[in-house]
């Protein structure tokens, strides 16, 4: 009855058992944080605007981002990846997002940034309807946890337009 | 000594009734093993639930080992997910990060083109030939949960397979053995 197997295998699972207890608390304890993040995004520049030889749009731009994101972090927060993605409609495609800058944001003191930036992806569209297209943009993030579930939600911001012409 | 000496004895005393009562036991187990996968399945409608992340292209986010909890639903895919995809002529599906998004108007059909975080660049490369975005029908669930580490223990048993048929020999001993 009292083996060395009968007592190891005890052992060991009451050791799993309260290690994925406190893993599932301490993935639930995410939902006590009610997280108030900001961001802005300014276009500095449209660096170039051209129509690629194979017909597809391609714009360059020139963003500033401006965010605090430190309420997001909580005890469970092993990092948060950002991205600005542009959000807008063409006659083809009823939704087209284009990731155009991320970044992975390991701890709280890096939270609250300004940055200077040109896209880091290109922003291409699926066919040549970007003259003059009112278009949004999304901060997205991502609280990728130390254990348990993730959060992803985003800001949009709305009101961009591209020039009526190439440049 | 005295637990393997007890433990030879106890296989020497088997008589059938027993052999047939531990043969249902270990029955039990693997079916309950299977009817859980099976409901898991069921539950969050991906063909494999979980998934062990086998390479560094997420990282520092999901490192080798690490574990991932797939959901898929009827939502569609957009920018930001993490989604587990199969590509035509590749066995082991990937998992990686959705960067763009082209919906059509009429069909509703999605276009999605991904890339892994610690990647340099977008994943055309992985694609098959000639392939430039990825379809509802290669994706086989988004990312909903993550467990670190926990991996490892598929990972070493299918590199290793001794130290599987090890631990499968050890645990068929310990149940054939066993007095209730």
């Amino acid at each position: 009855m009292h083996s060395f197997g009968y007592r190891a295998n005890a052992l060991l699972t009451f050791a799993v058992t309260i290690l994925a207890l406190m893993c599932t608390i301490g993935s639930l304890s995410d939902n006590l944080n009610t997280p108030s993040p900001s961001a802005q995004i300014e276009i500095l520049n449209i660096n170039w605007f051209q129509k690629q030889p194979h017909g597809n749009d391609e714009v360059s731009l020139t963003l500033n981002i401006t965010a605090d994101l430190q309420s997001l972090f909580t005890w469970n927060t092993k990092q948060l990846f950002i991205f600005v993605a542009a959000e807008y409609e063409t006659p083809k495609n009823a939704l087209n997002q284009v990731s155009l800058w991320d970044a992975i944001i390991p701890a709280k003191e890096f939270a609250k940034f300004s940055i200077h930036t040109s896209n880091k992806y290109r922003f291409i569209d699926q066919g040549h309807s970007l003259r003059g297209k009112e278009f949004n943009l999304t901060l997205h993030w991502h609280v990728m946890p130390k254990t348990g579930k993730m959060f992803a939600n985003k800001i949009v911001m709305s009101g961009y337009r591209l020039p009526e012409d190439y440049r | 000594m005295g637990w393997i000496g007890e433990s030879i004895e106890s296989i020497k005393s088997l008589q059938i009734r027993q052999v047939l009562t531990q043969g249902v036991s270990l029955g039990m187990i693997v079916t309950s093993a299977l009817i859980i996968w099976k409901a898991l399945m069921c539950i969050t409608g991906s063909e494999s639930p979980v998934v062990v992340v086998l390479s560094g292209s997420m990282e520092p986010g999901f490192k080798r080992g690490d574990i991932l909890f797939l959901h898929m639903s009827k939502d569609p895919i957009r920018a930001g997910e993490i989604v587990v995809f199969n590509v035509d002529g590749r066995e082991i599906p990937i998992v990686h990060r959705v960067i763009k998004v082209h919906e059509r108007q009429d069909t509703g059909e999605v276009e999605v083109l991904t890339k892994g975080d610690n990647n340099y660049g977008d994943d055309r490369l992985l694609y098959a030939q000639g392939q430039l975005w990825l379809k509802r029908q290669h994706i086989m669930g988004r990312a909903v949960g993550f467990l670190p580490y926990v991996g490892w223990v598929t990972i070493i048993m299918t590199e290793k397979p001794i130290i599987k048929y090890i631990l499968i020999g050890a645990l068929g001993l310990l149940v054939i053995t066993s007095k209730d």
